[in-house]
Order: C-alpha cells, then structure tokens, then sequence
C-alpha cells in the first residue's frame, strides 16, 4: 500500500481520525506523518550516529543523570585546546578537534574497541611529512622483527645483512630507540 | 536542454570506461578523512577558521591538476541552487552533509569527476576517487598518491598510535571508507541476499543501499564497504572488502545461471514486461523505475536484450532521480509532475538506443 500523501513511498504508519463522531482512516510513510504532525516526537529515525552514542555512553550513566544527585561530583574532563567536554563528546559522537583524543585518552579505549572490533592501535599510511621520523621508526620496527625471525630460524648469515640495514637505518636517524641492542 | 546533452552531465566520463566484472560491479570508491592539525573540527568551528580553510584550498589547489585528474573545480556550495546541489549529491560527488551546511562548505572536483575533495564535511577534507568496476587496489594507489600531493601543503592530524585523527571515533586510524557498488539482481529474487547480510556484517563490513546510510537498496543495487578503520591497515581492509566482493559475484553468476537454466522464460516474461513499461509508460515513479531498469539490465547481461548498452543502467539510475529532473525541466516539480516527465525521458532515452 502507497503512502496517501506523497504517493512515493510505502505507507507504514494507519491513522484513525475521529472528527465530531465521524471517522476517517488514513495510511501514510513516517515522512509525510511527520510533517502532517501526526507524530509527536521531533527525533529523526533511529540512525547509525544513534546507535553509536548509545555506544560511548555505557561507562558512567551517573554523569548522564542532570538531576545531579549529591554523590561526589567527579571533576569533567574538558579539552584544553577546543572547550569540548567528555559528556559532550558522548552526546554528539564527534570530536571537536584533534586535541580531544589526548585530552579523553583514558577513556576512550574501550570506546575504539566497541567501534574497531577490539583494536586500538593504528597500522596503515604514516603522513610523508607530519610523520617523517615515524616513517624510520617503522621501517626499523620490521627489520628488527626480520632479525628475530632469521635468528630463530639461525639463518646467520642473512640476518647479519637485516642487522647492517638496521644500523645503517639508525646512523641516520638521530635518536635510536632506548633499549636497542648495540 | 538536449536529451544528450542532458545525458552527458549525468554521467561521468570515468563512469563511460570499462572495468573488471563491470556487468555487476558498478563503480569502486576509495574515501579518505583527513583534518588540519591546529584547526577546531567543523563541528565546533568558528566560520572564520572553516572560511580559512575553504580559501586555503581554493588559492592552492583551484584549477591545479595532479596526474590524470586535470583541472581541480573549486565548487562553492553556497553559490549552487538547491536543484544544482542535489544533482552533485546524486552524482555522489558531494554529500547530503556537505550540501546541508553549505555557508561553510565546498568541493574540489576534477575534470573527468572522479576525484572530489569535500571541504569543511564533518572533517576538514575527505578525498573520494571513483573506479569503474571492482579496482579497489588501483583506486586505493590513486587516492594515497593524491593524498600525497595535497600534504605537501597541509600538516595532517595524525598520531602515532590512532593514526589519522578524525572527528568520529568510527574513522579514526586509516581514515579510510572503501565502497564498491554492485547490482545483484539475482541474489535478491532468489532472497539469497538477505542470508548473506548478516554473515557479511560479522567480517567488519556493511551492506547498505545506493544512496548511503539508511536508504534501501534501490534497484537491486548494494554498497559495500568497511567499518573498521583502526587495527588493520589500508591494504588489509579493502584485500578483506574485495575477498568478499569477489565471493557476491560468484553467487550472483552462479543465481543467474540457474535462474535461467530453472526458470528461463520466466526470466524472460519478466525482462521483457518491464522493458515494455519502460519503454511505454507515461507515469513512473522513482521505485517502479529502479525495479524496471535493473531487470533490463539483467537481460542485457543475460543477452536477453540484445543491441542496448549495458551502461544504460548506470545512466537511467542517476537521470532518473528528482535532482536531475528538475535540473532538466528547469524547476521545481511536484512529485506527480516527476512521474512523468521521469517516463518520458526513459522513452526518450531508451529510442536512442536504436
């Protein structure tokens, strides 16, 4: 069945309207309901964004409660850079800059692990620029796994070439990481 | 306006290239969400710092070109009409979003159409590259070559550890949305799809309608794409996507072969009856024409109908829509009014081919 209104979508929602004894029935998609006021609620469907709200807000419920019970109030955490607040960031969804992530860094993995499917940390592209040491990092960061690999297996001989590549690598970079092996 | 001519602006001239398994897979996307490190995030902004960044981008990379992709179009959002902002969403070139906060928003658009940066969306860029059929690899090469290019001017938000700082936690770390568009008419008549769904859903992937979140699968035309963006890296996520792409158009071919073998003049009774109402009618609404399009194409896959070109589905979807309508009648319309002026451009259409 069509929608009465706009003849486009499906009608999903039946309306029974008694007038002065009279009574009408009509059939209508939830858009057209909506901006005939049959539905009271302002809100927008249940969407994605919604749900993932619902997500971040699983930690503190008290906090969510403005009726502000006199329990001891825990200090909010607030981003220094932009003003935003945790609760406000749990009701948007969204980060205000990128600032946020360090400020909200103790609450926010259990979040990425709801979203990420348990991961937290980043593998993929490193900015050539903004991220040009992180570039080496990771380079020597996969040597080095290389090297462990070969040891284990006792392939000496190619793992004495991965171990020349790592010190060439950290010749030029200037600062190697602490606890390297020399 | 001509017919053809009209044609012409709603297809883009990648779109008219071919691509591997391009009888099911439409188009491949690759979407990058990058920011500006000392910048508030659009949400929270001030216009003159969204202001700043729109001309940023506008005396840096306006009528720039960069590899294949000549002429970079600087689109300010808030000098389009309503009819010319729908028509770019309806091309997918922009977002609802986009179009919605238009004062502070703005697109960079090349001259082939397949890459659009959105500037000011919900973060400060997001790169989106267009391939015809299943590319994902090529399209994810292009994309970070291009997201190369534009960081040469542009210190990036990033951390070592969540990788690209977005402002959604669901796109933080690669930043990445890769997307392929299929048309599976024959796993949705044989309701095999819908057993696939959730199975599909449980690998980090979503299965949406053409037009995004929330919209149905309009056509018989999916969108499949990654959830995850945090854990695993770009190549890892769209070799996953295109794993199971590949898996959907082998069920796809196998459904349709059987369909035919099983249940041929069926098949045939159905092509050729929405052919004829394509062919003839004189009011169509929007569902009614995706059902009839995406059958012809069917049988045109299916060698059913013969001497029309497979590509008229991809054209018929986007001509078809009430953005491209009134851009073609050159007002607003009436929904009843669309009806029939969307029939008579696929008459119109539909003769061309002979």
């Amino acid at each position: 069945m069509e929608c009465q209104e706009c003849h486009e979508r499906p009608a999903t929602l039946h309306f029974k309207k008694i007038n002065n004894g009279e009574e009408t029935s009509v059939s209508m998609c939830e858009d057209c309901a909506k901006k005939k006021g049959y539905m009271s609620y302002p809100e927008e469907g249940y969407s994605l964004h919604d749900l993932l709200t619902g997500l971040f807000n699983f930690d503190n419920l008290k906090m969510a409660n403005p009726s502000g019970n006199q329990l001891k109030q825990v200090k909010e955490l607030q981003c220094t850079s932009c003003g935003m607040t945790f609760s406000e960031f749990k009701k948007v969804g969204k980060f205000g800059c990128a600032h946020c992530y360090e400020s909200f860094d103790s609450r926010l993995g259990p979040i990425f692990r709801r979203v990420h499917a348990g991961n937290t940390k980043h593998f993929g592209k490193i900015p050539k620029r903004a991220g040009s040491d992180l570039h080496v990092k990771k380079q020597l960061k996969s040597y080095k796994d290389e090297l462990k690999n070969l040891i284990e297996a006792e392939a000496f001989e190619e793992a004495a070439k991965v171990r020349d590549k790592i010190k060439a690598l950290e010749k030029g970079h200037r600062e190697p990481e602490a606890g390297d092996e020399r | 306006m001509t017919l053809q001519n009209f044609i012409s602006e709603a297809i883009s001239p990648w779109m008219l290239e071919d691509g591997p398994d391009k009888d099911i897979v439409m188009s491949s996307r690759i979407r990058l969400a990058r920011n500006f490190a000392n910048v508030s995030y659009p949400i929270l902004a001030d216009q003159e710092n969204l202001e700043e960044i729109r001309s940023f981008i506008k005396n840096e990379y306006a009528n720039q070109s960069f590899q294949s992709y000549e002429n970079l179009e600087f689109v300010s959002i808030k000098d389009l009409t309503a009819v010319e902002k729908r028509v770019l969403v309806e091309k997918h070139l922009i977002s609802p979003h986009l179009a919605k906060y238009a004062q502070q928003s703005a697109a960079l658009i090349s001259q082939n159409e397949q890459v659009s940066v959105m500037i000011n969306e919900e973060d400060h860029l997001r790169i989106q590259l267009y391939f015809p059929g299943l590319q994902l690899k090529k399209a994810l090469e292009h994309s970070f070559n291009f997201d190369d290019w534009l960081e040469q001017k542009v210190n990036y938000a990033f951390d070592e550890t969540k990788g690209y700082l977005t402002s959604c936690p669901t796109n933080v770390g690669t930043g990445m949305r890769a997307s392929v568009m299929m048309h599976l008419p024959a796993l949705a008549m044989t309701n095999q799809i819908n057993r696939m769904i959730p199975a599909i859903s449980q690998l980090g992937l979503v299965v949406r309608g053409i037009y995004g979140e929330g919209s149905e699968a309009l056509g018989n035309i999916f969108q499949i794409s990654n959830q995850i963006t945090l854990g695993k890296s770009e190549v890892d996520i769209i070799e996953d996507l295109e794993s199971v792409v590949k898996q959907l158009i082998d069920h796809e071919r196998t459904a349709r072969n059987h369909i035919m073998e099983r249940s041929g003049t069926k098949l045939e009774d159905r092509v050729f009856r929405s052919y004829g109402i394509l062919q003839y009618s004189r009011i169509i609404d929007s569902k009614e024409s995706a059902r009839c399009i995406s059958d012809v194409r069917l049988g045109i896959d299916l060698g059913i109908i013969e001497n029309t070109s497979g590509n008229i589905l991809n054209e018929l979807m986007v001509l078809t829509q009430p953005g491209f309508l009134q851009h073609y009648a050159n007002r607003t319309l009436k929904a009843d009014e669309r009806d029939v002026l969307r029939a008579t451009i696929i008459r119109e259409r539909l003769k061309l081919e002979k």
